[in-house]
């Protein structure tokens, strides 16, 4: 008897012992290597999913599934009245990820915060230029050494902002992968070892995810924070198997060797969509593609051709053909998803005969102009070389020829941004942060002319509205005026606004709890895996 | 012997120069820069695009780019890369075993199945067997890499689950490489189960870079037997009585592997050239994904240096063929 006591002890110890060590796995197939591990200094979707989204964490964070803000590693912020100061309160108690190469002996505090900016911000920070050749892209590209004055520390938990000219996008831009907060006390430990490069290789973060290795091209592998400040994750290991052809990584996601693969190509969907073990998400994406005029060439300088042309465009045969029903015809620049859309909006009716009689009031009679098509795939247009043939085709009915032309990806945009650029040029975008700011200042202010507005297209009430819209912290008064700004945009057609690609995310099932996201970021948080 | 040697690492020095040149320049010669790839859709100020190639030098004469890039390399400096910000040698060490390691078992594939396959063919030259294997060759040198890859993964991986999609061991292996060569280590990890793992992922890869040569090799040894199967001395050995196995295994044979040597040395270009399209499918973590990848990137760096060193490598297998052929043959060390 006390034999049989002793092996049904024995055996009850084996098996909660055998559940306790039973590790969750999710294996996430991503399209591409990561740089490395320090968003800082990277443009990547890829380089963030494996670092930002993964690793750490911001002072404000979008919502996950949505562009909301939400409370990050500061639990409330204040923003003065004259919009120049906005203060941060830290959350107290938040824990570095404790490693075998680094045990903090802090939480995370005002220092880390303000490091984490001064060194992308002050040349004579000694993390400036810590790695060779680096740059600070994203810091620049939003304009951040423009707006920020100083970053003061009040007290431990407290940080503040002080700009030089209001910035209602400022809150939005922290909450970007670029402003991730980083350990002030790893970096300095680092200095004083003289290896400061192990900083993009061996990072420490607050989020909820710990690096453990990464097989270079290979694998990356982290495991859940047990300290997280937001609680630990169902899941145990995280890993990511890096597999660049959307073809072998249906393949893996149908074999079961990945639980979550991104960007399946458009022919493999309705595969992956019959699969009974696999879902397929499906979510409007935050993008816009579009076509520009270029607005200072006549005859493109006459709103009425630029109208007549857009209103020959039959854009429902488009998503059918090319989107192939996986996108929404364009009425305005930003997507419907994104606050202060205008929905009294209407789009320039699909009017050839009407479009004809246009351009012949205009006196254009035998237009032939360029129709420049991308060489490559992108999430907001599949396929620019088939719309092109389309358009080409609907115009050609109201007596345009178009030239399709088309160069090497790199080249072709340099190409389009040249001032006296010929004809029409396809284009698009998919959003930073969610702030409509990142549609319109990006795409059409006259100071982004030369640089990503494909139109040349400046026009001073649209200017102004946007520009007022940047620095009013009130919400709703900024959605009014971009409202208004989307009147002007359709009114004055500097552009065909094609279409917004719905994006999808094909899992197994025995996923849970994944949330899709707008800003096409993929995050791993809260998400479970039954067994 | 030694001083053939000499002669050819002698003729290696004008190569290297035309190499650097060559990879030098094409990089350079491809429309657009690093920074405009970097940029994407975002775009970049024409000011902050001037401040940034001139940081990087790339403003200067390309003379003197050239140059420095020359000097580098005198003192041993490959360059650092423009998006990882990691040495060039460094990352090529850690991924060239990846890829030697699936070269050489696509060769190995290669040749015991393209040696006999040749042989057979010649010995019953014309019969159904020398002419489907021929056959075969012909439609195996044709096929478009990336098309037999995904045709093997979806049949052997995806539809009869028999061997892994990519990768290079299962996922539930963890260890740290030792050697590079996934499947030396998957035996130093000391983990049951690892060398198997390894040796299955590198089934489907190594059928699809070893097609191509196995066509040629497969077609070089069956011409070369029909060659010296008609040759005086293998008429003799017959006439003497010798058994055919004999006449063939030893007396042909062997004359006839020596342009298959050659014909295999020389498929090591070709085998790299092949990774690139083979890595990117299988996901497999070498040369060729890295070049592919630094050259969308325009990762001026990578791409002149990893060229030059995958060109030092071809170079190095070649000259240590030619002196094995030179130790077979010794009339070529005479010449």
């Amino acid at each position: 008897m006390q034999l049989m006591k002793t092996l049904l002890a024995a055996t009850a110890l084996v098996a909660t012992m055998s559940g306790g060590v039973y590790a969750k796995q999710l294996v996430y197939c991503s399209e591409a290597s990561p740089a490395h591990f320090d968003p800082g200094p990277l443009t990547g979707g890829n380089d963030f999913d494996a670092s930002a989204r993964t690793i750490y964490n911001r002072l404000v964070e979008f919502e996950h599934g949505g562009t909301a803000l939400q409370p990050g590693l500061a639990e409330t912020y204040e923003v003065s009245a004259d919009g120049l100061e906005i203060t941060f309160k830290l959350r107290a108690g938040v824990k570095f990820h404790t490693t075998s190469y680094f045990t903090p002996t802090r939480d995370m505090n005002a220092d880390d915060v303000i490091f984490s900016f001064e060194r992308q911000w002050k040349e004579d920070n000694p993390w400036f230029a810590y790695l060779s050749g680096m740059t600070w892209d994203y810091f620049q590209g939003m304009d951040m050494p423009k707006y920020l004055k100083e970053i003061v520390k009040v007290d431990d938990l407290t940080v503040k902002f002080v700009l030089n000219e209001p910035n209602a996008p400022m809150i939005a831009n922290l909450g970007m992968d670029f402003a991730t907060i980083v350990s002030k006390e790893y970096a300095d430990k680092l200095e004083a070892a003289g290896t400061k490069e192990l900083f993009s290789t061996q990072p420490i973060g607050t989020g909820p995810f710990q690096f453990v290795d990464y097989q270079q091209d290979a694998v990356i592998r982290y495991q859940a924070f047990a300290d997280y400040w937001g609680g630990k994750q169902p899941i145990d290991d995280l890993i990511f198997a890096i597999t660049p052809d959307a073809a072998a990584r249906a393949q893996k996601l149908i074999a079961g060797e990945c639980d979550i693969m991104p960007y399946p190509a458009p022919a493999d969907i309705a595969g992956l969509q019959a699969n009974e073990n696999l879902v397929v998400m499906e979510q409007e994406g935050l993008n816009i593609g579009y076509m520009s005029y270029n607005t200072t060439t006549p005859p493109f300088d006459n709103v009425n051709v630029r109208k007549a042309l857009n209103m020959a465009v039959n854009k429902a045969t488009i998503i059918e053909a090319v989107y192939q029903g996986a996108g929404q015809p364009a009425t305005n620049l930003i997507p419907p998803t994104m606050w202060s859309y205008n929905t009294t909006v209407t789009d320039d009716a699909y009017d050839p005969e009407a479009a004809k009689k246009l351009l012949e009031e205009a006196g254009v009679t035998g237009l032939t102009l360029d129709l420049w098509a991308m060489p490559v795939s992108r999430p907001y247009n599949p396929n620019a070389q088939r719309v092109a043939e389309l358009i080409q085709a609907d115009w050609a009915a109201i007596g345009v020829t178009a030239n399709i032309v088309s160069y090497e990806w790199t080249e072709y945009r340099t190409r389009g941004k040249v001032k006296d650029r010929a004809g029409a040029f396809q284009i698009g975008w998919t959003g930073d942060n969610g702030d409509p700011d990142n549609f319109f200042a990006t795409l059409f202010s006259c100071s982004a002319i030369g640089v990503s507005n494909y139109s040349s297209w400046c026009n001073q009430e649209f200017e102004d509205l946007i520009q007022k819209a940047k620095t009013t912290p009130d919400m709703a008064e900024r959605t009014k005026l971009y409202e208004e700004a989307q009147v002007v945009f359709k009114r004055e057609a500097p552009a065909l606004t094609i279409a917004h690609s719905k994006v999808f995310l094909p899992m197994n099932k025995r996923v849970q709890g994944y949330l899709m996201d707008p800003l096409g970021i993929h995050r791993f948080d809260g998400v479970d895996v039954t067994e | 012997m030694l001083k053939f040697i000499f002669n050819k690492l002698i003729l290696v020095i004008p190569t290297i120069i035309g190499i650097t040149i060559c990879s030098f320049a094409f990089v350079r010669l491809l429309p657009g820069d690093p920074i405009l790839a970097m940029a994407g859709e975002h775009g970049v100020t024409p000011e902050r695009h001037a401040e940034l190639m001139e940081r990087f030098g790339y403003n200067l004469p390309i003379w003197q780019q050239y140059w420095n890039y020359i000097w580098g390399l005198l003192q041993g400096d490959f360059g650092i890369s423009l998006s990882t910000k990691r040495p060039v040698i460094q990352d090529f060490m850690t991924l060239f075993p990846a890829t030697v390691e699936l070269g050489l078992v696509a060769m190995l594939f290669a040749v015991i199945v393209g040696v006999p396959a040749g042989i057979f063919a010649a010995v019953k030259r014309g019969s159904w067997f020398d002419q489907v294997t021929m056959g075969a060759a012909l439609t195996g040198y044709s096929m478009p890499i990336f098309w037999w890859g995904l045709l093997l993964i979806i049949l052997f991986s995806g539809t009869l689950g028999w061997t892994p999609v990519s990768g290079r061991i299962a996922l539930s292996f963890f260890f740290k490489p030792v050697t590079g060569f996934m499947l030396i280590d998957s035996i130093l990890s000391g983990k049951s189960g690892a060398f198997l793992s390894a040796a299955r992922h590198l089934i489907l890869p190594a059928i699809v870079l070893g097609t191509i040569p196995l066509a040629v090799v497969a077609r070089q040894t069956r011409s070369a037997m029909l060659e010296v199967l008609g040759e005086d001395y293998v008429r003799t050995a017959r006439a003497k009585g010798l058994k055919p196995s004999r006449v063939i295994g030893l007396h042909a044979l062997r004359n006839a592997m020596i342009p298959v040597i050659t014909t295999i040395g020389l498929q090591v270009g070709l085998l790299l050239g092949g990774a690139i399209l083979t890595e990117t499918i299988f996901s497999w973590p070498g040369i060729g994904k890295w070049m592919i990848e630094s050259i969308s990137k325009r990762d001026y760096v990578v791409v002149q240096s990893g060229l030059l060193l995958i060109a030092l490598v071809v170079m190095a297998v070649n000259l240590i063929v030619d002196v094995l052929y030179a130790v077979i043959n010794p009339r070529i060390r005479v010449k």
